[in-house]
């Protein structure tokens, strides 16, 4: 008989961390954006995607809202807004 | 994006290590198999039934990923996919430094091809910010705290990447949170170089340095930039590359952490830090060189 | 093939046979010849495994789970101190259901430090959750060894099992025995196929972190598995028969049992002494037995209780301790009979060869005269009184 022993991979997927965001969120402005991918790099949470100017985004599914993307950003073109309340 | 190293993890947010662990496996690729110590990095990222992990990943104690590693490339040695497969051990600068140790020396004298990461976020985190021997000189931690009679860890840093070049190794590396680029150029030299490789990652932690999630990077930068936390490379023994800096004043960086907060009334700790930031620098030769008019 | 062999060179040859791919030790006595001998085995090209040596027994143990988890078949052997420094390793080894095979050359544990023969290091680890095989003589040893791989790579049980021998007396000694051919291991000991390994080709995450929720589930599991075993292990035993031509039970033996008013229980070497003594003294009408466990994991409680329960007076004889307590393989045979019906009059619990102590058919003997229908309680035998004063004063 076993028991728990072996995880699949990636199925952290299934966990949503985008509940753990309580105070901010970022807001990618898309207007200076020239696709240096450092935000993409940067995040520790992986849910950043984006290819080509201005087309950066990242997921609220996953986002914890650490900021980093905002302060890395060299033309600030990613800014931290107040989480929405729902 | 796609990523061997999956979001959903449950590391804090601005996590040093969740970022530098992605980059590492994300520079290594899919044919690369992970032995971990226990610590945040495994505990945040494999809790049954969920793993962040696209690779094949294994976990067993605190201080043997080094051994186990060293099981995995043999047993690859004797299926003869050693020519294909990377291992890399990971481990935290707890799981490295202290307990960690014999078997870190034991796999580097063997020569095997490992690649070891040390992600340094400088105490025991996952166990409640708890000294260990690659704390700083003066860092509150929770068992080296302020008080009275201290004002912090008494010891300094471990020099955990020349012991590693001790070894005779090929290639030993520095790198850090502030250059997530250069971390993964790293990663990618190492792995393209045959034997045992040591790698030590400056990972901040927000939780355990007391700074704010976002500050990750531009922490780890000022650590780069006061001449604290040198980036250098080894090649077979001898320093061969390191990041040049125009060095700030130490205390732009312990200003930056709650972990330091003790000192910014103590101009006498703060020298003492700010010698041994002069002393990396001249060893390392880490100084912007002025130019000289022709 | 019959060769005049030592203890640890069978066992190395047996190992050679059935082809680990990784082999990973550190030197401890009484254990050293066995690795020794792999060592040249493999320097002389006549095994293709990867020889590592490592920093200490930890290590050892760590090197082994990893290449088991990559899915290569793995070897280890230890002894005493050893094992006692690998034992979160070889509880880990367990709990990710590794199939590792590990030689234990059983000897006593520090402190006095003393690197003679007894139980304490294999006895001390029983609950790690490994299968543990005790061998009677040098053919069981070489035998086991055979039956741990077929057993633990199992695919419904996927333990690693542990071979034990008793320090010096096995390992050192020499006896005629029988090593087997390779087609003949091959007949019986298929390769490994491991069914979860590390695998670029098909990833997965070995040994997460288990919360309240998942844990107990796990230990139930492997206990269950042990219970498994425990049908397994006849069946096993019976294959290797027919292929080896050597019978075994594989977790108990018989002994002049049939009409046996006293039977003496005992695990390993020692049991050749008992037989000698039970066949001087059948010669004389003496109607005495042995009941040899071979399994102390799985624990065969039941076949225990089958073998003894209309024996009249039953000894143990235990070669090793559960400090304050009731000696271990003791407590574990009375508790074989507890609420049952049918059982001994008598259980009678005696230590002996603690350190090397020798067993003679005189300690034997001197069993079997205490044997009476007052039950004995954790009674040493050969003690010597005379180093029992308290010597400590003349330190000062």
């Amino acid at each position: 008989m076993f028991g728990p022993l072996t995880c699949k991979p990636g199925s952290s997927r299934n966990n949503k961390t985008g509940p753990w965001r309580t105070e901010s969120r970022p807001k990618y402005l898309k207007k200076n954006c020239i696709a240096c991918n450092m935000c993409l790099q940067a995040c520790p949470e992986a849910c950043i995607s984006g290819q080509g100017k201005n087309t950066y985004d990242f997921d609220p599914n996953y986002c914890k809202g650490c900021g980093i993307c905002a302060y890395i950003c060299p033309k600030q073109d990613i800014i931290m807004i107040k989480e929405e309340c729902l | 994006m796609k990523t061997l190293f999956n979001s959903g993890h449950t590391a804090c947010a601005g996590c040093g290590q969740s970022m530098a662990a992605r980059l590492v496996i994300d520079a290594a690729g899919s044919n690369t198999i992970v032995c971990n110590n226990t610590g945040c990095l495994e505990v945040f990222s494999t809790k049954f039934p969920e793993s962040s992990w696209g690779v094949p990943f294994m976990h067993s104690l605190f201080e043997n990923c080094a051994a186990v590693a060293s099981g995995v490339e043999s047993a690859l040695k004797y299926l003869g996919k050693a020519d294909t497969v990377n291992v890399i051990a990971q481990a935290g600068d707890g799981g490295t430094a202290d307990i960690g140790l014999q078997a870190l020396s034991g796999m580097l004298e063997r020569g095997h091809n490992i690649l070891y990461v040390c992600y340094d976020n400088e105490a025991y985190m996952n166990t409640g910010i708890q000294r260990s021997g690659l704390t700083p000189f003066d860092t509150n931690t929770t068992t080296s705290p302020i008080g009275v009679n201290s004002t912090g860890n008494i010891r300094p840093k471990k020099p955990m990447p020349e012991i590693a070049n001790a070894h005779g190794i090929p290639y030993v590396a520095t790198a850090s949170c502030a250059f997530p680029l250069d971390i993964q150029r790293k990663v990618k030299k190492a792995i393209s170089i045959k034997g045992p490789k040591y790698m030590q990652i400056h990972v901040p932690c927000p939780l355990g340095w007391r700074h704010e999630s976002s500050q990750t990077i531009a922490v780890a930068k000022l650590a780069v930039e006061t001449g604290l936390y040198p980036l250098i490379e080894y090649e077979n023994g001898v320093l061969a590359a390191k990041r040049q800096i125009t060095p700030k004043p130490v205390e732009e960086y312990l200003k930056a952490q709650g972990r330091f907060k003790h000192l910014l009334k103590n101009p006498e700790e703060i020298k003492k830090i700010q010698e041994i930031a002069d002393n990396n620098i001249k060893k390392y030769g880490l100084k912007v060189e002025t130019q000289q008019a022709a | 093939m019959k060769e005049f062999l030592e203890g640890s060179m069978a066992v190395a040859k047996v190992v050679q046979l059935c082809k680990p791919g990784v082999i990973s030790a550190y030197p401890i006595t009484p254990q050293t010849h066995i690795v020794e001998e792999l060592a040249q085995i493999v320097a002389d090209g006549h095994l293709n495994a990867q020889f590592v040596n490592v920093e200490s027994e930890h290590s050892a143990a760590s090197v082994v789970l990893g290449a088991e988890a990559a899915g290569v078949r793995s070897y280890t052997a230890t002894s005493s101190q050893g094992l006692l420094l690998m034992a979160e390793v070889v509880f880990n080894i367990a709990g990710m259901r590794l199939p590792v095979v590990m030689t234990t050359a059983v000897r006593a544990i520090s402190a006095p430090i003393n690197i003679w023969n007894d139980h304490q290091d294999a006895v001390s680890l029983r609950d790690a959750g490994w299968i543990q095989l005790h061998a009677e003589d040098i053919q069981e040893a070489v035998d086991l060894h055979l039956i741990a791989y077929k057993l633990g790579e199992n695919k419904s049980i996927m333990l690693p099992v542990m071979v034990c021998m008793d320090g010096f007396l096995l390992t050192h000694g020499v006896e005629t025995v029988n090593i087997p051919s390779q087609e003949e291991v091959d007949k019986f000991l298929p390769p490994y196929k491991a069914p979860y390994k590390l695998d670029v080709e098909n990833p997965m995450t070995l040994g997460p972190l288990v919360d309240p929720e998942s844990y107990m589930e796990a230990r139930f599991a492997l206990n269950e598995t042990h219970k498994e075993a425990l049908q397994l292990i006849p069946k096993i035993t019976a294959d290797f028969a027919k292929i080896f031509g050597r019978t075994y039970n594989g977790l108990i033996e018989g002994y002049q049992l049939k009409d046996a008013e006293r039977v003496i229980v005992a695990m390993g070497s020692v049991c050749g002494t008992i037989k000698e003594v039970i066949d001087e003294l059948r010669k004389k009408g003496k109607k005495i037995g042995l009941l040899k466990v071979t399994s102390l994991r799985p624990f065969p409680a039941n076949e225990i209780y089958e073998a003894l329960k209309n024996t009249p007076k039953v000894a143990v004889v235990d070669r090793a301790l559960s400090v304050g307590s009731f000696a271990p393989l003791a407590a574990e045979i009375k508790a074989s009979f507890f609420g049952k019906t049918k059982k001994p009059k008598v259980i009678s619990s005696f230590i002996l060869g603690l350190g090397g102590r020798d067993i003679t058919k005189d300690s034997i003997k001197e069993i079997l005269r205490l044997m009476t229908s007052k039950e004995r309680q954790g009674e040493f035998i050969d003690l010597k009184q005379e180093l029992l004063k308290e010597n400590y004063e003349n330190a000062v």
